[in-house]
């Protein structure tokens, strides 16, 4: 840099807004500096209004549902008398239908902790910082990577048997593929979307995909035995 | 001649009482509206102002709201049960059939606080995963991102927890099944199962923890990690959106625009300086 200074100044002269501020903003600057001003709407009453509407509107639709559905109660617990099949809450369906493929030390713990440590860590690693598409840049290395991973992801699954998250594996590795020979200036909207999506989308999808697969698995097709049951079938 | 009902209320705001009580003082003003954001002692989490745009309903889903909201119902369905519900065996399951049958809208506030909390988990998720796909969770609210997810796991153990109260079949084996999970854990797994259970399968003692640790010790686990999460928004700058980042920020973390989509919040252009900002 040619000048020595590490800032630059700048004067508001709008009086009404900001009387006799001087700016300084350094070069690196903290992200917290306010850049530009825009249209803001006081907190009281306006924005305390809308989350009272807001939560209003939600009380009024789980009365509904309360008036209408009752809490399921079974009969008194009974620890000699196992119920088939046992399940876990609803959110943890989907880490059950894992312990019926897995040891639980994976299914149970390895899995759910390395979800949680992942969650944790997507601030800190430049993951989504990233923003590109995926297969805009590097394409043909990119490529040759997910090829790879994709394969092997395949296999330990096939391996294993657990079609219920190979399934959205392969769907999801198809819709990769299509975004790779997707083109941003593409006539297609859809296309276009594919194209510019990051690496974290794609993980984050791919997981929300398996997420959703497998707690309904878990609740709804499995039956005695953890048998696959179709909800119709009606076991109980 | 008749005093409206705004008289009447500017009347009562004049009061000593009232004045007492308020610190913010009367009036509409702007910075009146402002005070009665700092000046409260819950509400000064907030900011006194936000972005307009972020109070479009797309912006947020209002996802972290009716996350709030649920919590809300949760807490005032959730006292007026527990004064019918002793935490042992098998009288929790007594007081259970009770509420359904003997207690007046008992069946109802049950039913209201079930319903509630399964859709608490299923509204944190949701509000995780829109807080993702916004790119919300970009420095600098690393932390906050981090508090979210420590609040989805006290929220999952909290619905956990209170599944086994009404000691039925339901409840006394989807614990087994869960709690049998900790035993997994490697070396140290059977001492966990020991400890969140009193002994080594569910039982008396189970109940007595799991009810602690439902109506006491996550309940205000949650609330201060609420507040403290509400408390960074206001202190990270306020809700995400991309447009009104700095641009310094938004240039380590460009979204390229595709023709079609566009800058969704039409601010392309304006530097750190632009006097006119994005809008």
């Amino acid at each position: 840099m040619a000048d020595s200074k590490d800032f630059t100044a700048g004067v508001d002269s709008n009086a009404k807004k900001s009387p006799r501020r001087i700016v300084f903003i350094t070069r690196r600057t903290s992200a917290q500096v306010k850049a530009e001003s825009e249209d803001q709407i006081q907190t009281f009453p306006e924005v305390l209004f809308r989350a009272a509407v807001a939560i209003m509107a939600l009380a009024t639709v789980l009365i509904w549902i309360a008036l209408i559905f009752n809490a399921p109660l079974e009969g008194l617990a009974d620890p000699s008398h196992t119920p088939n099949p046992a399940k876990a809450p609803w959110y943890f369906l989907g880490l059950q239908e894992m312990l019926h493929y897995f040891p639980p030390v994976v299914a149970g713990v390895l899995v759910p902790g390395l979800v949680v440590m992942a969650l944790i860590v997507i601030p800190y690693f430049k993951v989504n910082i990233e923003a590109d598409g995926l297969f805009l840049k590097d394409r043909e290395k990119r490529l040759r990577i997910f090829y790879v991973v994709a394969t092997a992801l395949s296999l330990f699954l096939l391996l294993f048997k657990v079609y219920a998250a190979l399934v959205p594996t392969v769907i999801m590795a198809v819709i990769m593929l299509l975004a790779a020979q997707s083109s941003p200036q593409s006539p297609s909207k859809f296309r276009r979307y594919l194209a510019n999506r990051p690496l974290s989308y794609w993980v984050m999808t791919w997981f929300l995909f398996e997420l959703v697969v497998l707690t309904a698995i878990g609740t709804f097709f499995r039956g005695p035995g953890w048998a696959w049951v179709w909800p119709w079938q009606g076991t109980l | 001649m008749a005093k409206t009902v705004d008289q009447y209320f500017d009347q009562l705001q004049q009061t000593r009482v009232w004045r007492s009580i308020f610190r913010s003082g009367t009036g509409s003003s702007t910075l009146k509206r402002a005070l009665a954001i700092q000046q409260n002692v819950f509400l000064h989490l907030f900011s006194t102002k936000v972005r307009t745009r972020m109070l479009s309903f797309s912006a947020t889903w209002y996802l972290g709201t009716l996350t709030l909201g649920t919590f809300l119902i949760l807490v005032a369905t959730g006292i007026p049960l527990m004064l019918y519900y002793h935490p042992s065996a098998p009288q929790a399951y007594a007081d259970t059939k009770d509420l359904q049958f003997v207690v007046s809208s008992g069946m109802f506030l049950r039913n209201l606080h079930r319903w509630s909390a399964h859709a608490m988990v299923f509204l944190v998720f949701a509000h995780m995963f829109k807080v993702f796909y916004r790119g919300a969770y970009r420095t600098p609210r690393e932390f906050n991102w981090v508090i979210g997810v420590i609040l989805l796991l006290i929220t999952l153990l909290l619905s956990y927890t209170g599944y086994l109260l009404p000691w039925d079949q339901l409840a006394y084996w989807a614990i087994t099944v869960g709690s049998n999970i900790a035993s997994a854990v490697p070396v140290v797994g059977e001492k966990i199962h020991f400890l969140l259970l009193g002994g080594n399968a569910v039982n008396a003692n189970a109940l007595l923890r799991f009810y602690v640790l439902h109506c006491m010790i996550l309940p205000l686990t949650a609330i201060f990690f609420v507040a403290i999460h509400f408390w960074r928004i206001r202190k990270d700058g306020g809700l995400y959106s991309h447009g009104s980042e700095p641009a310094t920020v938004r240039a380590a973390a460009e979204i390229p625009t595709s023709p079609a989509s566009g800058e969704k919040w039409g601010t392309p252009s304006g530097g750190a300086l632009n006097p006119k900002g994005g809008n």
